[in-house]
């Protein structure tokens, strides 16, 4: 469980301070998979990066299971935009990275690793190089490394921005598929308002200057979620309303 | 070369990336052409009236030098300074660049002595060498290590500061700490940056080489060059000149096979 209570940070600029966060508060429970939704500037990535660890608010407190975040921990696993994956290692190796700095031995740690290769559908590319995998695969890879050293929450930072939208929405139900195989907590962060309400159990809207949570709004579809869902009245309606709570804000400058 | 270590091992077997190849002329003879071109217009210049020798006579000198076996210890006596200042230049320039790069405190201190001993020529400092280090062997060294050095640890600095920040918030939030980080994402993340900074220290070796070798050499391509100048022995200087191309050349091309299978993970262009 996470409790975001009161949390601020803002960043020195030339002249004055940006206030990416102000005053937000929000509480997630286990195996929940909350979507935050906003425009840019709207302090969502600097809210993942407090949760991760990489980074500490000026107020507030950000805590998991009752305990303060105060770096990096095995309990989170954080999803990068830019893939992040190390370009040297191969697939495996990258998957195995977490399981290494662990310490889990050799058997374990191949066997662990081939688990969430296989669970992402990328064992015929265990052996490649990233430079080798499409974008989509990428993130694939990025997400294996994150669950093989077992977080019991996910934190993923706009992941499937850079794929094309066909990518996209594979990726979305591949997750989907994942998340309902081994339930974790998920915080997901995206600008795609389809996607957020796609993957969420609840979507949170954010808005910008300051950075402040504006609407939370709960999506009470059942999952699986199908392709038929996503093009139900009923999607459209959860749909429309999180746009107009995301567009119909006053003018970010 | 000890800076990349075993984890780096990338795979042999999988697809080849696709790879944009020329359609028509295949690169090896253009460079093929291009040589004999070079050479046909070096006879033209020679047969034209310049005061040059043309290659035949050139090619005759070498097989001369060859045969008395003076041209083997020259390139043997120049092989070895240039090697051992490269290699200790190297030597010290990865760890130094490495500190430079990871400790504030350490690029403070080092950075305005290397920033400045790079504006000086490495040539410029033979005559402050030869007084302190005497004729011998030493100061021929020193200065090509000095080459090397500069060359290398600029670039290794670089790399390590250059290292992409995602990838370091990704080791840590995996559980790395500092150790491991410097280890398993540094390292290997600047191994590109310290093979250029060898090729290119390789290159500033040879050519402080020859003028090392003017400070009273018995032996070695830069001192039979200058002892053919008193001569006017061309053909003898042109031998020397293509020597150092060759072997530079030679040297550059094992550099860039190592970097090339040490850096095949690099997504190229």
């Amino acid at each position: 469980m996470i409790t975001i209570d009161r949390v601020g940070k803002s960043f020195a600029m030339k002249n004055d301070r940006f206030v990416a966060l102000e005053n937000v508060s929000l509480e997630v429970a286990e195996n929940e998979f909350v979507t935050i939704v906003g425009p840019s500037g709207c302090g969502k990535t600097t809210l993942m990066n407090i949760l991760a660890g990489l980074e500490t608010p000026d107020a507030g407190q950000a805590l998991v299971r009752g305990a303060r975040i105060t770096g990096p921990g095995p309990d989170r696993g954080v999803i990068f935009q830019q893939y992040a994956l190390f370009p040297w290692l191969t697939v495996r190796k990258n998957v195995e990275f977490g399981l290494r700095t662990a310490g889990v031995p050799n058997p374990e740690r191949r066997e662990r690793a081939q688990h969430f290769i296989d669970l992402v559908g990328l064992h015929d590319f265990a052996d490649a190089l990233p430079r080798m995998l499409s974008g989509g695969m990428k993130q694939r890879c990025a997400i294996a490394r994150a669950y093989a050293v077992n977080p019991s929450i996910l934190l993923m930072d706009e992941p499937f921005g850079a794929v094309d939208a066909l990518t996209r929405v594979r990726l979305q139900e591949q997750l989907l598929q994942t998340w309902s195989q081994e339930k974790r907590t998920v915080v997901f962060i995206t600008h795609d308002v389809d996607e957020a309400v796609f993957l969420a159990n609840r979507v949170v809207v954010m808005a910008a200057r300051p950075g402040r949570i504006v609407e939370i709004v709960d999506v009470d579809l059942p999952y699986p979620r199908t392709e038929e869902l996503r093009l139900s009245p009923d999607f459209t309606a959860l749909r429309n309303r999180v746009w107009s709570a995301v567009y119909h804000q006053e003018p970010v400058a | 070369m000890t800076v990349v270590q075993a984890d780096a091992e990338v795979t042999t077997g999988s697809p080849a990336p696709p790879e944009r190849r020329h359609r028509g002329v295949p690169k090896t003879l253009l460079n093929l052409l291009s040589v004999v071109l070079g050479v046909g217009v070096w006879w033209g210049f020679s047969l034209g009236g310049f005061d040059i020798p043309a290659p035949p006579e050139v090619l005759k000198r070498g097989g001369e030098l060859i045969a008395d076996g003076t041209l083997a210890d020259d390139v043997l006596a120049s092989l070895g300074r240039v090697l051992a200042g490269f290699m200790l230049g190297v030597a010290l320039a990865v760890p130094v660049g490495f500190l430079m790069g990871w400790y504030g405190v350490v690029r403070g201190l080092v950075e305005p002595w290397v920033q400045f001993f790079r504006t000086i020529p490495p040539l410029a400092i033979i005559p402050l060498a030869v007084v302190l280090m005497g004729i011998g062997e030493t100061p021929k060294i020193f200065v090509i290590f000095l080459a090397s050095f500069l060359a290398c640890v600029i670039a290794t600095f670089q790399g390590v500061v250059g290292v992409d920040k995602t990838l370091i918030n990704a080791a840590r939030v995996l559980g790395a700490k500092d150790g491991t980080i410097f280890a398993r994402v540094v390292v290997p993340a600047s191994t590109p940056f310290i093979l250029v900074g060898m090729r290119v220290g390789l290159g500033s070796s040879w050519a402080t080489l020859v003028a090392a070798e003017l400070i009273a050499a018995q032996q070695g391509l830069g001192y039979r060059m200058q002892s053919a100048q008193l001569y006017y022995d061309l053909p003898t200087i042109f031998v020397g000149l293509i020597s150092i191309g060759v072997l530079g050349l030679l040297m550059d091309r094992v550099l860039l096979f190592a970097e090339r299978r040490l850096t095949n993970w690099q997504e190229r262009r």
